[in-house]
């Protein structure tokens, strides 16, 4: 199998183009994706290829983008719709919370959505408290929808893949600051199946559990503990709805120690849930308190230092494994 | 087109007589009394393969797009034997797409951009069908409504917009909620053709339907049908609408559309009164029917719900 590198932003495009070549049903539509090439070039090059009919530019209207994708897929198309910033996300709640996410159960299984809205949080791009947010639980709240959030271009172009092969409507949350990173990704066709997680690393004394960018922060904070002699389990979630509590589970059965490390608010966050749902089925393997590394309760700060003093990172993982190893 | 109305009129009546003298049905219920002409006047105008998006006030247009009444009284009751399993009750009933009732919304507004998907759905698949969607004069005010009709002005998509203006957003009047003059007005700053059209009229409504779908469907022009009508009762079957004058609401049932088809068939000898009783008695019988096949079903049983949230079958 021959391997090349790729940017997190060029994986994505490959399976946005890859399934467009595949399925005629397959159709892009959102602010900027066509004429501008995206405006993290995720898009680059697919109006010229596709045309405007399956790469269409939208007006600034999130809510009637997300409700759009809903009646296309309504009409058994396969929309991949892009919603610039997660912070737009609220316009169309009610699409995609409200309308689509319920379509199925509320008609009794008459229905089908297979929909797609993309979506990133620029946390750590010095855009300030409303282009900034990372706020998955809004979602993974939500029964009839799928939360997906990759961390590496190899998981983002399996994952986006199975995404749009998806009967279901499926959130998928890109990583701002991932974009530009570079990973393995395979010449030939591969998909990752939604809701299985994946360890990144293995590890004896603690478990850490990564969201998105924090996968990165994680693999680097079980470096830094390896150089002091701890050994650190890094799990990728990959998907936070369905969630992979089992992989979760097993793990920390056998270190005994969590931390989920997130760039979402830590109050009724993804930390919380976690932690609650291995509280509920691993308690007696636990020596230690599960540990939330999140972004504190307030907004996020522009202010470059403040942002950064904000930001969870690897240092306040080793932190925080430090504290509950020694338990 | 006397016998669907009909069958509408006489399906909200039992509903409403289940309700509120029965006890049988709880839960908000939306009627559809009064507006019967521009459901059924729409429904017949388009093809049986055509396609409705419609509201939580959409008992009639599911009866006039054909889901079988015994279903819908079925689905009103909760139970699995109702075309949505009894998972959606009265504001869903009009969910049934083997009919081309695709999709009924209880959130106002929302349905206009979900139209708008449709419609370019059919259009990008050059499917002679098109998409008519059904909202109230409340919705026009929702940030939805407007995003969602530029979409369809903008892509000139086969959509027909109905806007069945029954005068009260829940209790409040369109003077105090519109600030434009007309709500058709609104379409046509889209660049969308818009009319006005007597909701009250059966005729009217299927006329004017017929040239819209025309347009829509050879030229991919969408219209927009503002159906001046009213509701016969108040907003919900609870809601006796005591906030509406009492001359106003005399004169509006002086126009009730039933009694005013009634008259034209009549008048221009289209059907005799004995034709008329014995049309009234097959469709009292059919809500009859409906009523007794509804309480015989079981709703679903609980363990089995959680299967309905995720569709299982890989993506074609």
């Amino acid at each position: 199998m021959s391997v090349r590198e790729l940017t997190y932003a060029d994986a994505l495009r490959e399976a946005l183009r890859e399934e467009m070549l595949r399925d005629p049903n397959v159709v892009l539509l959102g602010e900027e994706i066509g004429v501008l090439n995206g405006v993290y070039k995720v898009t680059r090059g697919l109006l010229d290829e596709f045309g405007p009919d399956r790469v269409r530019d939208t007006p600034i209207s999130e809510a009637a983008i997300a409700g759009a994708a809903v009646g296309l897929a309504l009409a058994g198309m396969k929309p991949v719709a892009e919603i610039m910033y997660m912070d737009f996300l609220p316009i169309c709640m009610d699409e995609l919370a409200t309308q689509a996410a319920k379509m199925r159960f509320m008609s009794g299984g008459q229905l089908k959505i297979p929909m797609v809205l993309r979506t990133q949080y620029s946390l750590g791009r010095q855009h300030g408290a409303q282009h900034s947010q990372f706020t998955p639980s809004w979602f993974f709240q939500v029964p009839g929808l799928k939360v997906v959030a990759p961390a590496t271009p190899y998981d983002a172009k399996g994952l986006l893949k199975s995404a749009i092969r998806e009967p279901n409507p499926v959130l998928f949350l890109e990583g701002g600051l991932l974009y530009r990173t570079k990973g393995p990704v395979p010449e030939e066709e591969y998909l990752i199946p939604l809701g299985k997680a994946d360890t990144k690393r293995k590890g004896e004394d603690v478990t850490i559990v990564g969201v998105s960018r924090l996968v990165g922060e994680a693999l680097n904070a079980a470096k830094k503990l390896a150089d002091q002699g701890m050994s650190a389990e890094v799990i990728d979630v990959r998907t936070l709805q369905p969630l992979d509590l089992q992989a979760i589970v097993e793990s920390v059965k056998k270190t005994s120690r969590l931390i989920v490390a997130s760039d979402d608010i830590k109050t009724g966050g993804v930390g919380s849930e976690i932690s609650a749902a291995v509280t509920e089925n691993a308690f007696d393997y636990l020596d230690a308190p599960v540990i939330r590394i999140a972004c504190p309760d307030t907004p996020i700060p522009f202010s470059p230092p403040l942002e950064q003093q904000y930001m969870p990172n690897a240092d306040k993982i080793v932190d925080a494994a430090v504290q509950i190893i020694g338990k | 087109m006397l016998q669907k109305m009909l069958l509408l009129r006489k399906f909200e009546e039992k509903v409403e007589e289940l309700f509120l003298v029965k006890g049988l049905l709880i839960g908000p219920s939306h009627l559809y009394l009064g507006q019967e002409a521009i459901a059924v006047g729409a429904m017949m105008a388009l093809e049986p393969t055509d396609l409705t998006v419609t509201t939580y006030r959409g008992h009639g247009h599911a009866l006039a797009k054909d889901v079988p009444a015994n279903l819908c009284m079925a689905e009103l009751f909760g139970k699995s034997t109702g075309n949505c399993k009894g998972l959606g009750g009265s504001m869903h009933v009009a969910i049934y797409p083997r009919t081309g009732s695709l999709y009924a919304t209880a959130i106002v507004g929302s349905g206009i951009p979900i139209t708008a998907g449709v419609g370019l759905g059919l259009k990008l698949k050059k499917s002679k069908k098109i998409v008519a969607t059904f909202f109230g004069d409340g919705a026009v005010n929702t940030g939805a409504f407007h995003e969602g009709v530029n979409m369809i002005a903008l892509w000139k998509l086969p959509v027909l917009l109905f806007c069945e203006n029954n005068q009260y957003a829940m209790s409040t009047p369109v003077k105090r909620a519109v600030s434009s003059p007309s709500i058709a007005e609104r379409a046509r700053a889209y660049g969308m053709k818009a009319m006005v059209v007597d909701g009250n009229d059966v005729v009217s409504v299927f006329v004017a339907t017929k040239a819209a779908a025309e347009s829509a469907r050879r030229h991919s022009e969408p219209v927009f049908l503002e159906c001046v009508t009213y509701k016969m009762k108040g907003h919900g079957v609870y809601d006796k609408g005591d906030y509406r004058p009492k001359d106003e609401v005399a004169k509006w049932l002086e126009k009730d559309p039933i009694k005013v088809f009634k008259e034209q068939l009549l008048n221009r000898k289209l059907i005799t009164q004995a034709e008329i009783d014995e049309v009234d008695k097959a469709t009292q019988r059919e809500i009859e029917e409906a009523v007794s096949f509804a309480i015989q079903g079981e709703p679903l049983p609980f363990e089995q719900i959680k299967s309905y949230v995720y569709a299982e079958e890989p993506g074609a």
